[in-house]
């Protein structure tokens, strides 16, 4: 084998010891690839969500693994009816969670109210209206490919974010300054 | 046991107890006035021929602003001897209060606690008298026929 096919067996295996990217390349990729979110259900959506979890959807492929503590999650999966009673230990499981953090609202009643709109005097009409969602998953249920769907529309979200670009100057200097 | 003996049981030992009966309920049922609740209680509890040791459900119910009532009901059943009873009673709807069962029955401890929090009477004698399924610093008792949602709960806006 010549010297320089070695180098480009070198370069193919990894074995050259250094790969070039962009730091909110290789960020991003770290933060999508292991979304880990925390573990608890409010209503049947969760049956929906653990069933996802299970073997027969597999989440854990996408390098979804539920944990059991805001502190070490990235997302949050709100699975389910968020009443008003529920709403403050959301809104303080979110404040937990470090940064970056996501939110998944799922099924009809994270996302609206869903069946309790009209006479549900108990129920938060979303769960927008306390912390700030990412991503929707229609449905009331959502079945587990929704919510999969879920994470991959997150996933397509966090690929596309920089941490260098000063994106809040760029917004500014579109305005028309008076 | 059948409907009419134990009517007839408890009238033996309680004279006045008895306001009204409804065979069409399900299971038959006795109203009983408020004042004698709790001995008819005990008494169907302790009594070696009707024991109805299980309280297998209680009911609070508003019968609204023009009846001006709230009724309770009790379902009793007697596992050895697979009789089913109903007790109601009927209070004022203003300020309902009545004697807590929860010392016959510990079933009746989170019964009555609910029906405190959601049609709002009080339960005298009870040994934890709040709310069960709202937050504490919640307005009114939602199961009332006159009840009006809060402006807003926690500065979440509550009625759309």
């Amino acid at each position: 084998m010549s010297k320089e096919q070695q180098e480009i067996l070198g370069l193919k295996t990894g074995e050259g010891g250094i790969i070039i990217s962009k730091l909110d390349d290789l960020l991003n990729w770290a933060r999508l690839s292991s979304l880990w979110p925390v573990g608890f259900g409010l209503a049947c959506c969760a049956i929906e969500f653990m069933s996802t979890a299970s073997s027969a959807y597999d989440l854990d492929r996408f390098g979804v693994i539920p944990r059991n503590s805001p502190r070490q999650a990235d997302v949050m999966i709100v699975s389910g009816t968020v009443t008003f009673k529920m709403a403050d230990r959301v809104i303080r499981l979110y404040e937990q969670m470090a940064d970056p953090k996501y939110v998944i609202s799922m099924g009809s009643c994270a996302n609206c109210g869903g069946p309790y709109w009209e006479h549900g005097y108990h129920v938060l009409k979303g769960v927008d209206r306390v912390i700030p969602v990412d991503v929707y998953v229609p449905g009331c249920p959502p079945r587990p490919e929704a919510l999969i769907g879920g994470f991959l529309k997150l996933q397509e979200k966090i690929r596309t974010e920089s941490v260098l670009a000063p994106k809040a100057l760029e917004k500014l200097m579109k305005k028309d300054v008076v | 046991m059948s409907f009419e003996e134990l009517k007839q049981l408890i009238q033996e030992s309680f004279s006045e107890a008895i306001v009204a009966e409804d065979e069409l309920a399900t299971p038959k049922a006795l109203l009983v006035s408020k004042d004698s609740l709790h001995e008819v209680c005990d008494f169907l509890y302790t009594n070696d021929k009707t024991y109805f040791d299980s309280l297998s459900c209680m009911t609070a119910i508003d019968n609204g602003v023009e009846k001006s009532t709230v009724e309770i009901a009790y379902n009793l059943y007697s596992i050895p001897f697979d009789i089913h009873l109903m007790i109601k009673v009927e209070l004022d709807r203003d300020n309902p209060s009545v004697v807590s069962v929860s010392d016959i029955w510990r079933t009746a401890d989170w019964h009555e606690r609910e029906a405190f929090d959601l049609v709002g009477i009080h339960f005298n004698n009870h040994p934890d008298l709040r709310r069960i399924l709202l937050p504490d610093d919640w307005e009114g008792h939602p199961l009332r026929r006159d009840y009006v949602e809060q402006e807003r709960y926690h500065d979440v806006k509550v009625k759309y």
